[in-house]
């Protein structure tokens, strides 16, 4: 017999060997009110300890709810923890550990728990049967959204973090290991020790604080002559010790994919006061596993009979578990309710502790060595007999107990009426099997044991313990110890088996009777509500409904009640939804199936998963090695794909048109430099280089010399324009390629996917060189001078260095190759130096540009300048759906060539049809007015809509050396339209008016290109 | 397609099935609500139907519901291997928009948008079509640019779009992060109001009753694993419970289709991959709209039971296994707390994978085949949802009068060969 200890505020404190430290208070607060706790309780441990079951408000109906379990499976208990930043809702009290200063609030009840304007919906639950809002809701059909509104205000659970930036910190590990094994009960515990033992690397996880399952809510067990949990503790020490063990507690296995892949929550501070700030809050493992043993124990099913809601009304195991690890006492006047022996163990507890006890089982005559010790200490047995309705107000405070018949589906006598203030039931134990399922495993359901548990598995992973079926502690022991000694095995590691240990418990029978749903003497719908799952308020009533309007498989039922959607996931529902949706349909359980189980086991934390990957670091940021000087020289920058390019370098007072308009000029006029280190660059070499070049590009390429240039396009195999750039011939078996800066790394990898895939035969290398390259171009009429007074050592007359050519060189002692090509239309060099001489190049031009008005130019300008000359940008004038023929390009198609990626889709008849998209020039009627990027053509702008859209346009500047604005546009028929008018309808109103015209707007000629 | 509104057909259960209201609900809570009927009949396969439809899923089931009350065939049949709604349509992320790029594809998006207003009406079914916007984020100027020619195009077809900048996006979604220093900023976006959400299964659900009510065999737990032929027409489907005779039959399988088009010896242009999403634990009101960003790839909404719904791009390999890579919803997650660091501190709750059926251009197929009396209605890959109305009124309408009506013309096999792509994909990158 323990005592209720003396402290007034912890009124329901047992004084008792615990794994509560009741020399460490701990205070914290609920509600607003504070409360005193013990090192090693949970929020749950210490309110039942203070006396407090009413904690939450449920889903639907704000039906006041208490404490159901002391675990994961948790469906009622659920609070909102911490404030400002830190406040996180929906975590279950049964899963908080307490610390010193802990805030924790209520949820889904205004204004207060105890007083709940919700709670209306609960006097008005009988017009809100499942499925009711797809019935109504209707009419007047404008009025949803109203509806919908308050709908949504009245649903979700908790309230996110005011403060929306989480504080905390999140860190990721990848590990590989021989045995996982998720679960550190008996069972887990053994099979990690016996694959240590034999060397293997082995994890073990625990949800929980401490390792020991269900053995550390247990008294009274002894193993090989010791207490159970000194076993316990010998197994961790030995195992602590041993370099080749990481023991994970307070870690949840939630993740279970392909190929013995698997995810674990570490939550590394959350337990903590003051959190160490070198330590991240959560840390996410992701685990290769060469084998597992899955070992998470068992979930017990609450029974389904009218009120079982109240808050009072407890899993056995729970009561069980609050007394003799948590030394706290649920109440002291008990209702045992059972269809199975375990729960007189429950009975016996609470008996010890000092409640008056009535076990009221649903088995006609139940016998065993339990029920003759319950018996024999005087604890009143009701056999035969079920718990027909629970009544109270915010805690359970009588009963009406009838004898029912032995298939627990008929009243069969006179009803009994008890006080009480705790229910403790047990309606048989679930294996926790999602793993397992989220693996593949299959599951079969057992008959006696009434339960599914695992069969055939899929990946390379062993089931042991309750998670197996296996409930009893010496069977499940020998069980940890065989799958730890086949993963072991199976894993490469010798081993022989130990000895299974000596259990010494009261011998009790594990096959329940199935009474699934408790009658209570109404009609079928009426009389008091009997719940199934308890956060969703989804009852015995709505899964009957259900099956009666044809929701009948069990993703119906799921979907239609949201039977087991909760936060808890199901776990104490799932099997009694489907066993009175069997019984419904008039079926077996099996017949009626399961549900497939997916990630997460329990909810896992969403900023976890996103991990350090956020902020600077979600994406690298990519700067050239010149971006410090366009920094200090005031650019602004634009986004191209991971890279920060220079847009514009305004000077003091410039508008950005300004500012563009001057780089434009100068680039034309003296000189401009440009900084081009962005496009992509690939070095290809090999025997069959030019040959495979021959493939990937439309024109051809065997037959340029070695030092020359060309240009080149690339199709996809649907014949559209992929991506373009000059490429270079260094040596016969040598080249080097240049991509769009947004491209380069698609281009390598559908370069690299030919050439593996495709034409393993060909022997060509492909190297991404874009990072070792820094590349300024210089282009403009002065580009000469600039180059001689920067110290070039090669000679530049265009007849020794012509356009389309490379050569190496010197410039102010750099070693340099430069090419001869143009982008703007003018005298242009694209200087290319080893990376880290960029910077020196670029200021070292800029220098010996000085005099010869250099100017740097932007991304802006490039664009200017060369849709003056009308050269396309692909992805700006090209979107996937542009052939080269549209563009006007058919000079740069091969017509010698066997073959090139897309030449066959190209030759498919509407490839030529003159009502595709093609490329044409704009001037506007009035030439001050800039067209807006991505409007759209029309020829008449005053047609109804939908308006006959002939096409859009993709480039659109003023351009400072023409003195009019010029734009590009893919048009409908477009090469037969010149001289033709059409009309772009802005967005606001206006509608711009422009003549279709050639593409290339300056120097049509190609006059300036030798300066 | 501004102005014609689509032939809805007979409307609100003709066939004298007890409606669903208010009032119904109130007068069976009388009598417990043991009175409520079967939404549908649990059907036994006849021998022969005038067409049937394989897969139950939205579009299949609006498919048969729409070739009954528009076209009167009513002695048809909807066969499912599993249950209904259990493919893409009770696993999607139920963004419904008909804001596209292409004139083609606004045709059939702006048809089904049109269907979806009123359709809990005409089912007498609640949808929970949510008109509570979708707006589509742009991160770059390259973005802003594509945004542009995007509006402009679907303004002039008639569709409603606007434009907001980052300050009215905070005004319009307070929990969004447009701090220009992050890494991808909020640099503007895309809004259609019209668009939204609805309720997955209950669109299922929905068009099941109607199609029941007017007399449409709706037959689950029934694999089609043969399609029989007599030279070049179709005359029947074999089936896991026997043969059916038919001389018309309509695929609609999504991720299967390739599977199904197999038995008849035909083979599809579209891959089977893995699409993911998940949702968070459900917590009260933050976010009263959908946003999109395909930058960063990630798309979310609060569904109003309260759980986000968050969804990411596919997984790049083929798969018939319902599940992805854990990698995509890493990735995809880091992109929500960035754009929404309210998210960090929830959890998730529920993670699931569907199988889609990408075209190579990323829009759908809706077409006859080589085979007289075999139709093909898939393709509709990462985004078919918001088409379910749509794509199931016009494929009726293929199915009955054996040709093309001018929307769904453009969606023939045959613009694989002559190159006549939509490419949703290419021009529009755009996943949902
Ligand atoms: C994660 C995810 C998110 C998505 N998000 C969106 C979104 O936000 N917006 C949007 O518009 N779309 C979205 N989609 C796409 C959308 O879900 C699909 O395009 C659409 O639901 C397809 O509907 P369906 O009826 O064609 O296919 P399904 O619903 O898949 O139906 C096909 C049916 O065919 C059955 N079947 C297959 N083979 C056979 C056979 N041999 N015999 C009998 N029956 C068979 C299947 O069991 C299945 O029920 C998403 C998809 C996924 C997977």
């Amino acid at each position: 017999m323990f005592k209720i200890g003396k402290s007034t505020s912890q009124i329901a404190r047992l004084t008792k060997n615990s794994r509560v430290d009741q020399k460490r208070k701990i205070s914290f607060t609920f509600d607003g009110t504070s409360y005193s706790g013990y090192a090693g309780d949970t929020l749950a441990s210490a309110l039942l300890a203070n006396g407090v079951h009413l904690v939450g408000r449920s889903f639907k109906y704000h039906r006041p709810r208490g404490i159901l379990s002391a675990g994961s499976e948790e469906p009622n208990a659920l609070i909102r923890l911490g404030k400002g930043a830190y406040a996180e809702p929906n975590l279950r009290a049964t899963q908080i550990e307490i610390f010193d200063g802990l805030y924790a609030e209520s949820q889904n009840r205004v204004p207060s728990l105890s007083l709940d304007i919700g709670a209306i919906n609960s006097v008005l639950a009988r017009f809100f049967p499942a499925g009711f809002y797809y019935k109504t809701f209707m009419w007047p059909a404008s009025m949803w959204m109203k509806y919908e509104h308050v709908i949504r205000h009245a649903a979700g659970l908790g309230k996110a973090a005011d403060d929306h930036n989480d504080p905390d910190r999140y860190e990721k590990t990848h590990t590989h290991c021989d045995v996982l094994v998720a679960g550190g009960g008996a069972a887990g515990l053994m099979a990690a020790l016996q694959a240590a033992r034999s060397g293997a690397r082995v994890i073990i996880a625990d949800e929980q604080n401490e390792f020991g399952g269900w053995l550390l809510g247990e008294a009274n067990i002894s193993i090989d002559g010791t207490p159970a949990l000194d076993w316990i503790a010998k197994i961790i020490d030995e195992m602590a010790a041993m370099p080749n063990v990481t023991m994970l507690p307070r870690t949840t296995v939630f993740g279970y994919m392909d190929s013995n892949y698997l995810t674990l929550n570490e939550r590394v501070t959350d337990h903590l006061p003051e959190r160490p700030a070198h330590l991240p809050r959560q840390r996410l493992w992701k685990v290769r596993a060469k084998q597992t043993v899955l070992a998470q124990g068992a979930h017990e099913r609450p029974l389904v009979f009218a009120g079982n809601d109240l808050p009072g009304v407890m899993l056995a195991g729970a009561v069980r578990t609050y007394i003799n690890r948590y030394a706290a006492l649920p109440g002291q006047r008990a209702i045992v309710m059972t269809n199975n022996d375990d729960a007189y163990r429950t009975g016996m507890a609470l008996h010890d502790a000092g409640a008056r006890v009535t076990i009221v089982d649903l088995r006609a005559e139940p016998k065993g060595a339990l029920i003759r010790a319950a018996t024999n200490a005087g604890i009143e047995i009701l056999a035969g007999h079920a718990v027909i309705t629970a009544h109270g107000n915010h805690r359970v405070a009588r009963v009406e107990i009838a004898p029912i018949d032995d298939t627990a589906t008929a009243i069969a006598g006179d009803f009994i009426h008890r006080d009480c203030d705790v229910i403790a039931m047990s309606g048989g134990l679930s294996p926790a099997v999602h793993l397992h399922s989220q693996a593949r495993g299959k599951l079969q359901w057992d008959d006696k044991k009434l339960c599914f548990k695992p069969s055939t598995t899929h990946e390379a992973s062993f089931n042991a313990g309750a998670g197996n079926g296996t409930f009893d502690l010496a069977s499940a022991i020998k069980e940890g110890i065989r799958c730890g000694a086949r993963a072991a095995s199976a894993a490469g590691f010798k081993n022989t088996m130990a000895d299974s240990p000596s259990v010494a418990m009261p011998k009790q029978s594990w096959t329940p009777l199935a009474a699934w749903n408790i009658p209570n003497g109404h009609a079928e719908g009426a009389g008091p509500k009997a719940f199934v799952d308890f956060q969703n308020d989804v009852t015995a009533n709505d899964v009957r409904l259900a099956a009666r309007e044809g929701y009948q498989s069990v993703e119906h039922l799921k979907r239609y009640t949201t039977t087991g959607m909760g936060t808890d996931q199901g776990k104490t529902s799932n099997i009694n939804a489907l066993a009175i949706l069997a019984d419904a349909l008039g079926n077996e359980i099996p017949e009626v199936g399961t549900t497939t189980l997916r990630m997460p086991y329990t909810p896992s934390n969403l900023g976890a998963i996103a991990g350090r990957d956020i902020g600077h670091l979600f994406d690298p940021v990519r700067l050239t090695r010149m971006d410090d000087w366009h920094r200090s020289h005031g650019a602004t920058f634009e986004h191209v794909g991971q890279w920060m390019r220079a847009w514009y370098y305004p000077q003091e007072g410039e508008t950005m048109a300004e500012a563009v308009n001057r780089e434009v000029l100068a680039a034309r006029t003296t000189a401009g430099l440009l900084d081009a280190s962005t496009l992509g660059k690939i070095d290809i070499r090999g025997p069959d280089a030019a040959e495979f070049l021959d493939r990937v590009y439309t024109n051809g390429w065997s037959k340029l010399a070695v030092g020359r240039c060309r240009y080149g396009l690339m199709l996809k195999d649907d014949g559209m324009v992929m991506d373009d750039g000059v490429t270079t011939r260094l040596g016969k078996n040598h080249f080097h390629m240049t991509t769009t800066t947004g491209g380069a790394a698609g281009v390598l990898d559908w370069l690299e996917e030919w050439l593996q895939t495709e034409w393993p035969d060909l022997q060509v290398y492909l190297t991404s060189v874009t990072e070792q390259w820094a590349v300024a171009t210089l282009s403009g009429p002065n580009a000469n001078k600039i180059l001689q007074d920067a110290g070039i050592d090669i000679d530049l007359s265009p007849t020794s260095f012509p356009f389309m050519s490379m050569q190496n060189c010197h410039i102010g002692g750099l070693p340099a190759r430069v090419f001869r090509i143009s982008f703007t239309g003018e005298l242009s060099y694209e200087i290319n130096v080893a990376a880290r001489h960029g910077l020196a190049l670029w200021t070292h031009l800029m220098k010996s540009g000085a005099a010869h008005g250099i100017t740097p130019y932007g991304t802006e300008a490039m664009h200017v300048l060369r849709a003056e000359k009308g050269f396309i940008i692909v992805g700006q004038e090209t979107d996937g759906s542009v052939t080269p023929h549209d563009l006007g390009m058919d000079w740069i198609i091969s017509k010698a060539k066997p073959d090139f990626i897309g030449k066959r889709a190209l030759a498919r008849t509407t490839m030529a049809y003159d009502d595709r998209k093609q490329l044409v020039g704009l001037k506007t009627k009035d030439p001050q007015q800039v067209i807006p990027e991505g409007a759209h053509a029309v020829r008449d702008p005053n047609q109804p809509l939908p308006m006959d859209m002939l096409g859009q346009v993709t480039s659109s500047y003023h351009s400072p050396n023409l003195g009019y604005s010029i734009a590009m546009a893919l048009l409908k028929g477009g090469h037969n339209m010149h001289g033709q008018t059409v009309f772009f309808p802005l967005l606001d109103g206006r509608v711009i008016e422009a003549e279709v015209v050639d593409t290339v707007f300056f120097d049509p000629k190609g006059e300036r290109i030798n300066g | 397609m501004a102005d014609n509104q689509p032939d809805r057909g007979q409307r609100g259960l003709p066939g004298g099935k007890p409606r669903y209201s208010a009032f119904a609900v109130a007068k069976n809570s009388m009598s417990y609500h043991q009175d409520w009927q079967r939404a549908w009949r649990d059907a036994e396969p006849k021998s022969e139907y005038d067409a049937v439809i394989i897969g139950g899923g939205g579009h299949g089931l609006a498919t048969a519901y729409y070739l009954a009350a528009v076209h009167g065939m009513t002695n048809i049949a909807v066969i499912e291997k599993g249950w209904l709604g259990g493919g893409n349509t009770g696993r999607n992320t139920t963004i419904i928009r008909s804001n596209y790029l292409w004139d083609e594809s606004a045709a059939i998006y702006e048809h089904s948008m049109k269907l979806w207003e009123g359709l809990s009406q005409d089912l007498n079914f609640n949808v929970m079509f949510s008109q509570r916007g979708v707006l589509t984020i742009a991160h770059s100027e390259h973005e802003l640019r594509e945004m542009s020619r995007r509006v402009h195009a679907i303004r002039l077809n008639g569709i409603d779009s606007e434009i907001l900048g980052p300050a009215e996006i905070k005004k319009f979604v307070p929990t969004i992060n447009i701090d220009q220093s992050i890494r991808y900023p909020v640099m503007g976006g895309f809004l259609q109001r019209r668009g939204g959400t609805a309720r997955h299964d209950a669109v299922a659900w929905g068009y099941a009753r109607a199609a029941d009510d007017l007399g449409v065999d709706i037959i689950q737990k029934c694999e089609v694993t043969g399609l029989r032929r007599q030279g070049r027409k179709i005359v029947g489907v074999e089936t896991s419970r026997g043969f059916i005779k038919t001389k018309k039959v309509g695929c609609v399988v999504a991720g299967h289709s390739s599977v199904v088009a197999a038995m008849a010896g035909i083979r599809l242009p579209i891959a089977s991959r893995p699409l993911q999403a998940l949702v968070s634990e459900p917590i009260k009101p933050i976010l009263d709209t959908v946003i999109m960003s395909n930058a960063v790839h990630m798309y979310i909404s609060q569904s109003d039971k309260g759980e986000m719904v968050l969804g990411a791009g596919v997984d790049k390999y083929n798969s018939y296994a319902q599940r992805g890579s854990f990698p995509v919803p890493e990735h995809m997650l880091a992109a929500a707390v960035e754009l929404f660091p309210v998210l960090s501190r929830l959890r998730m709750l529920r993670h699931w994978g569907g199988i889609v059926d990408t075209c190579p251009d990323a829009s759908p197929i809706i077409s006859k085949t080589d085979i007289e009396g075999l139709y093909f209605d898939c393709g509709w890959g990462t985004g078919g949802f918001k088409a379910t109305p749509g794509s199931g009124h016009v494929f009726a309408d293929l199915i009955a009068n054996d040709r093309p009506n001018k929307i769904a013309a453009p969606y023939t096999l045959d613009r694989f060969r002559s190159g006549l792509l939509i490419d949703e994909h290419g021009a529009a990158g755009v996943a949902h």
